[in-house]
């Protein structure tokens, strides 16, 4: 009986528990590893990532979790890796998650061929080799007819910026013009970043936890990801993924940034009591966990249609990315508006969720495009 | 994760299916309804006779113990009985106060004897209950109460005032909270009772809402005479008996159903046509779209994952405390946005496709955000239980109920 979402089966909507141990372990490590004072060390400092945190995260097996055994990995479903990112996003942890474990990883699952993944997901696998999506150009969202980026003859040219651990990144899976028409201008290219023909320069963004660089290919070697004009399509296809665990990241990060605001709310007085009896507060505090319970259950939807491949996925996918960005960028403003002036200071760590929740809101896609998105997929499958 | 019955839901689901098929009209399409106005007496009558249909089955009351006409059996089941109800067309509603606050309430507090009396008939839909709570001055501070029972030899005397009584009108008995000392603080002077609701001098006056029915009543008490044997629980500890009624209102585990939502407001703005063209092809419509499907599609889910717990034996997380939060103002706002696409003809009533339901859904969304705890209350209740935030500071705490608001 597959007509659960017609309300007529009971159901197994819940992660086993080998999965919650998982997530336990992980979430124990990073409290232990991956304090509050780490993602500052990496906001205040040089460093690329925290890379004590990182290795940490390799020998657990982190990055191989949902690569298949062949190429070293532990060949589990997406389900372990959303639990995983969940305590990620919990930690704010200052690591290459979403861009190698998510975005790189997905993306050789999905497109690469078999020598493709044999070398990169084992590398990645192994953590030899951190991996990032590269697509923006500046100011202007991707499309396909303002991608100058362009991709011919084994040779990749152009300019990609922001790309998020660019630095970090052995490699990297660039969106590139090769000159079809309309949507089959684009293809996804797959560069190794240690060759002279790539440059990288750090920018400054909104998030310093997690650096960025703009990257500049000079006849650069790349090959092709999946076949020649298929990237947008494929690119549209790595986002629904994307979206799934990003919003585990995100569900994390707000659940995080909303206990933060209570705990202060308990221990802060004004007026003779703690500013946590107001109902000022008391509600505001509701609302965010409204906002968060919405989000998770949107992207236990997502991660179950992700796990099945679902038909259902595109349309979970999207619901799942909008509830757990409104949920992340609600519960992190409002966590700095319950500290008040002291949380507006560098010294708070309310600043990390509020930067961290603006930089995932638009990494793959803000909220205004996933809503028309949700509704375009709405019509389809109202059509069909 | 997967969305499938255990072995022993699937088989209970057929049974349930095969009884349904047999006693009960399938629905033509999910919409349909018969709970649009339960203040008509011919719908009570059908309710009525389902009621006594399903209760001789074993299936009104599938948690209740045996001895009451139950089955003693898991929560997950009573859930798969209605799911399964939903699909057909029989009349509900009457009885969930009754069945779900009031005899529970009775289980606690009455007599075997008076167990033995009045649980059958109940469940069986022969007397409908209902509960007499909130007064003109005592709403979300239901403590607050003023309608007293005074002492007359072995019996009490009541006297007030009580409102939003849902079905008093059609109701054979009710359970009421009442004041019987008002020299102590409020929450210590409260003692609860059960009574026949044609004892003389109660009076019953049906209120007419905005919505143009009237499901709730004004309830008022004159030297209403009852004896001692009707008090549930000891004098003075009426609020812990009131406590136990609530806690039976928040086991309810539902959704609003039925009433129009996405699909509908959807198909209203394919065929709207604004000055931009089809409001479907608007950006702002989009994004309202957008965001009441991730609430319709939250509730939904939040629901599962509790129906997940129930189905594993354990008891359920505090997600389902969201659900009316979302879901009223939703209804309230959804209907008001759909209103408006349709323009100045928004406010007709005829002639407009879909206009009715979601006018409906408008004036209903502003009772809903109210009824059983208005959105205020949910946000404290949240804010305190799951977030563990302090209570409001109760100014009235400590002061005798008769000194209130006097210097």
């Amino acid at each position: 009986m597959r007509a659960g979402l017609l309300g007529s089966a009971i159901m197994n909507f819940d992660f086993s528990d080998d999965q919650k141990l998982l997530k336990e372990q992980v979430r124990k490590f990073l409290a232990d590893k991956c304090p509050t004072k780490v993602v500052r060390r990496v906001l205040d400092g040089n460093e690329t990532h925290a890379d004590d945190v990182w290795k940490g995260l390799v020998d657990l097996g982190v990055p191989g979790l949902g690569i298949a055994e062949e190429y070293g990995g532990s060949g589990l479903s997406p389900l372990e890796v959303c639990v995983v990112a969940e305590e990620i996003g919990r930690a704010a942890a200052p690591v290459p998650f979403d861009t190698s474990v998510v975005l790189a990883t997905e993306a050789l699952k999905l497109a690469g061929s078999d020598a493709q993944k044999k070398k990169w997901l084992t590398d990645l696998a192994s953590g030899k080799a951190i991996g990032t999506l590269a697509i923006a150009e500046g100011p202007q969202p991707p499309k396909p007819r303002n991608v100058r980026t362009m991709f011919g003859g084994g040779r990749v040219n152009g300019k990609k910026v922001p790309v998020t651990d660019g630095e970090a990144a052995t490699f990297a899976i660039v969106l590139a013009n090769t000159g079809g028409a309309g949507d089959r201008a684009l293809s996804l290219v797959l560069v190794d970043l240690k060759q002279a023909a790539v440059s990288k320069k750090r920018v400054d963004t909104i998030d310093p936890a997690r650096k960025h660089a703009e990257l500049t290919f000079k006849d650069a070697s790349a090959e092709l990801l999946g076949g020649e004009g298929e990237g947008w399509q494929l690119l549209e296809r790595l986002y629904d993924a994307a979206a799934v665990y990003f919003a585990f990241a995100q569900v994390g990060g707000a659940e995080a940034a909303m206990w933060m605001a209570r705990d202060y709310a308990l221990q802060r007085q004004a007026f003779g009591r703690a500013i946590g009896s107001y109902q000022a507060i008391k509600h505001k505090l509701a609302d965010c966990y409204v906002k968060l319970e919405l989000a998770r259950s949107n992207a236990y939807y997502g991660a179950m249609m992700l796990t099945e491949g679902g038909a259902d996925l595109a349309v979970a996918a999207a619901a799942a990315r909008i509830a757990a960005t409104e949920a992340y960028d609600f519960a992190a403003k409002e966590n700095i508006q319950t500290h008040g002036g002291i949380g507006f200071t560098w010294e708070a760590d309310t600043q990390f969720h509020y930067r961290r929740s603006r930089l995932m809101a638009l990494s793959i896609g803000g909220p205004m495009a996933w809503k028309d998105k949700l509704v375009t997929r709405l019509e389809q499958k109202n059509a069909a | 994760m997967d969305f499938n019955d255990t072995p022993e839901e699937a088989a209970f689901r057929k049974e349930v299916r095969t009884w349904l098929d047999a006693n009960a009209t399938h629905k033509s399409d999910d919409k349909q309804s018969f709970r649009a106005r339960n203040d008509d007496p011919e719908l009570l009558k059908k309710a009525k006779a389902w009621q006594d249909k399903k209760a001789k089955a074993g299936y009104a009351r599938i948690t209740w113990p045996k001895e009451f006409g139950g089955r003693g059996a898991s929560p997950i089941l009573q859930v798969i009985y209605q799911q399964e109800e939903a699909n057909f067309l029989v009349p509900l509603g009457f009885f969930d106060i009754g069945l779900g606050m009031c005899i529970p309430t009775m289980m606690a507090y009455a007599k075997p004897e008076q167990l033995a009396r009045y649980v059958k008939p109940a469940l069986h839909g022969q007397e409908v209950w209902c509960q007499l709570f909130s007064e003109p001055a005592a709403g979300s501070d239901v403590a607050g109460i003023r309608t007293k029972a005074e002492k007359d030899g072995d019996g009490w005397v009541i006297n007030g005032q009580k409102v939003w009584t849902s079905g008093a009108h059609y109701c054979d008995y009710g359970i009421v909270i009442t004041r019987t000392d008002p020299n102590v603080p409020k929450h210590a002077g409260l003692t609860m009772f059960f009574l026949d609701m044609k004892t003389p001098g109660v009076e019953v006056r049906p209120i007419k809402q905005i919505s143009g029915g009237a499901n709730f009543n004004e309830v008022f008490f004159t030297d209403v005479r009852i004896p001692d044997s009707q008090r549930l629980g000891k004098v003075g500890e009426g609020w812990k008996a009131a406590l136990t009624t609530l806690m039976n209102e928040r086991l309810a585990v539902g959704l609003p159903s039925g009433g129009l939502d996405i699909d509908e407001l959807m198909e209203l703005a394919r065929d709207t046509d604004l000055e931009d063209g089809p409001a479907i092809r608007n950006q702002q419509v989009r994004g309202k779209i957008a965001e009441w499907y991730v609430q319709q599609q939250g509730l939904k889910l939040t629901r599962y994952r509790t129906l997940t717990a129930l189905s594993k034996g354990q008891t359920p997380g505090p997600e389902s405390s969201i659900i009316k939060i979302v879901a009223a103002p939703k209804m309230q706002d959804m209907g008001a946005f759909a209103m408006e696409l349709m323009g100045h003809a928004g406010i007709m009533k005829e002639d407009v496709p879909h206009a009715a339901g979601f006018q409906a859904q408008w004036i209903g969304g502003a009772g809903f955000r109210i009824a059983g705890g208005t959105d205020e209350i949910l946000r404290n209740i949240v804010a305190e239980r799951v977030l563990g935030l302090p209570a409001d500071i109760r100014v009235d705490k400590d002061i005798p109920f008769s000194q209130l608001g006097k210097k």
